[in-house]
């Protein structure tokens, strides 16, 4: 009872004031915008050629105005907003008028589930692992090597980099295809084929995220067990002749792992909206090219939808992981 | 100018220090260009690198290298609105929050917590879809500023918190000194290494984000920025078409900037902080 009382009944709390604060925010935030969205659209059919007379220029005002969710007071719009999230309904997309939002978040949520929920693992392991490795022999020649090559990677910017990699790898030396998330005319059937041909589009976006990710993860791990390193009782382990892999791995890697645990979990919460330039880069249907093409063609409704998804899918992902941190670190207990 | 000597010592503060001279000098460059950025159609359209368009020319009729001093210019004035302004912000809310400390301390954190915590990308995602094109320069940086502040302001927090309980600091209230003063005259001398430090990677973040940003044509794509110009190179297939000089301007000068500004900004907190300091000299 102490542990739900003392541990899970503060943090329960906390997790429901912040998905409570984040999704406020995603409604507050637009609005403070000085900018009217339906006049912008009006505008937009204007800019075709369309002519609007003044009378239905109302009635498509009223029509909007509802499919925006903007009538009424601030607080009625507030309140209708929260009914229909709380229904998991956030009306028609606007581009693809009139299939619901929720129906094209689901169709291509898995795409992008598969291909990050992976490469975010992939990159977190190889990235503390390595830098782990490289942080306790710091001054060894390969150590610094790596280092170097991650100082050279990390501030390129991210589009930037998967546009070389895509360059190089699927243009100049064609090893892999230049985009989509299968070959066209492939049936999406469970066979060898469909999963071959799924596998090999996603390698070279997978390539470029577990690159981009392993080098971050790799720079904060090797800081961390610097740090570590210096402490006592590593000195201690050493002196007393403990066979130096296990004091890596078990004693300096494992302590120093618990501030990227923190990591890896923001970082899955961000799959939610994190893939779009990889997903807009190499044509991979996914949410985030979902995201992408809702930004081109102005569909509000689609891009607050998956905003609201990725506040509650990282306030979530938070909240697990406090929730398994005491599993990790013996030091945090279920007080 | 001992400290400038030190930090010269560094190889990686040697090399950012002479890419950014080189590119603020093609940036100071833009104000002699026989060109008007904005306007198309000026010169032959897609020559290849060559007397005297020693970068090419654009699809647009534009002569790259004098398209691309314009794009240092106005990437940097992003990069310093954002840094300067989100500077401003972190150091008043770190300052309040480590000096105040109890409710105003608790609510300013998890204000700054809740910012960490948003998918900042695609939050301005959201709001540049909406301002659209009136994200010029200057009002994308005081957009980034707006979200670029909490992780310093943490920082910033933090070292307010150690100051405090410090000996000058009961002398200094003892004596009757006030507290903005105490915090001004007493406090950021200490913070503004820290700030140093901070707006430099703030800036190289900035300038990552326009990048992002004007690729997904979410900025004002008249005004010739980095993001910008790669954005016209993207959508005129460049790419396809095999005029790569237009394309790998940008990307090689936004790499470089950024390269530069992070490397300047790694070196700067290595060498403001003590422990790798003492590491450097070879005390252990």
């Amino acid at each position: 009872m102490s542990f739900i009382r003392g541990y899970l009944l503060p943090r329960a709390i906390q997790y429901v004031l912040v998905t409570f604060l984040g999704l406020t925010a995603a409604f507050v935030l637009p609005r403070l915008m000085p900018i009217n969205p339906i006049q912008q659209r009006i505008a937009q059919y204007q800019s075709f050629g369309v002519y609007i007379p003044p009378e239905q220029r109302d009635v498509m005002i009223r029509t909007l105005k509802e499919l925006y969710g903007l009538e009424g007071t601030l607080f009625e719009q507030y309140i209708a907003f929260w009914k229909r999230l709380l229904r998991g309904d956030f009306g028609p997309s606007l581009a693809q008028f009139p299939t619901p939002v929720m129906e094209l978040v689901s169709r291509h949520l898995p795409w992008t589930l598969g291909l990050l929920a992976l490469t975010t693992l992939l990159g977190w392991v190889f990235g503390t692992i390595v830098g782990g490795v490289a942080g306790y022999y710091a001054r060894s020649r390969w150590a610094k090597i790596l280092d170097g090559i991650a100082m050279l990677v990390r501030p390129i910017p991210y589009y930037i980099l998967s546009l070389l990699l895509l360059l190089l790898l699927a243009y100049v030396f064609p090893i892999f295809p230049l985009g989509g998330g299968a070959a066209v005319g492939v049936q999406l059937a469970l066979n060898l084929q469909t999963i071959w041909s799924i596998l090999r589009h996603a390698a070279l976006p997978a390539l470029t995220l577990i690159i981009a990710g392993g080098v971050t993860h790799f720079q904060a791990m090797k800081l961390i067990v610097q740090g570590v390193r210096a402490e006592d009782y590593v000195t201690y382990a050493k002196a007393a002749g403990i066979d130096e892999r296990r004091v890596v791995f078990r004693y300096v890697i494992r302590n120093a792992m618990l501030p990227t645990v923190t990591q890896l979990g923001l970082s899955f919460g961000f799959v939610f909206s994190g893939a779009l330039i990889t997903e807009m880069v190499f044509a991979y249907p996914g949410i985030g090219w979902v995201l992408y093409n809702a930004v081109m063609n102005g569909d509000y409704n689609l891009i607050m939808a998956i905003a609201c998804i990725s506040v509650v899918a990282i306030t979530t992902s938070v909240f697990i992981l406090d929730l398994l941190y005491p599993l990790v670190d013996p030091r945090v207990r279920y007080r | 100018m001992p400290m400038f000597g030190d930090l010269y010592a560094d190889r990686r503060f040697r090399l950012s220090f002479w890419i950014l001279v080189l590119l603020v000098t093609l940036a100071a460059l833009s104000f002699f260009s026989p060109y008007d950025p904005t306007r198309w159609l000026q010169v032959p359209r897609n020559q290849p690198p060559s007397w005297p368009h020693i970068l090419g020319t654009t699809s647009k009729g534009q002569d790259v290298l004098w398209e691309a001093t314009f794009a240092i210019r106005n990437s940097l004035v992003v990069a310093i609105i954002a840094g300067v302004v989100s500077r401003i912000i972190a150091t008043l809310i770190g300052m309040t929050a480590g000096y105040k400390g109890g409710l105003i301390d608790r609510v300013l954190m998890s204000v700054s917590d809740g910012m960490l915590v948003i998918p900042l990308f695609l939050v301005l995602i959201l709001l540049a879809s909406l301002l659209r094109g009136r994200l010029n320069p200057v009002n994308l940086g005081l957009l980034l500023a707006l979200f670029g502040w909490a992780w310093d302001a943490r920082t910033i927090r933090s070292q307010i918190l150690s100051l405090r309980e410090r000996e000058f600091t009961y002398t200094a209230i003892l004596s009757g000194m006030r507290t903005l003063r105490l915090i001004f005259r007493e406090y950021l001398p200490f913070v503004i290494p820290l700030i140093l430090s901070t707006f430099i990677g703030n800036m190289a973040w900035a300038i990552s984000l326009e990048v992002t940003l004007a690729i997904l044509g979410l900025t004002n794509l008249d005004i010739p920025t980095l993001g910008t110009s790669l954005h016209w190179a993207m959508s005129y297939q460049a790419l396809l078409l095999g005029y790569f000089w237009w394309v790998m301007t940008p990307v090689a000068l936004a790499v470089l900037l950024i390269s530069g500004l992070y490397w300047l900004s790694v070196s700067l907190s290595e060498y403001l902080d003590p422990r790798t300091r003492f590491q450097r000299i070879g005390v252990k």
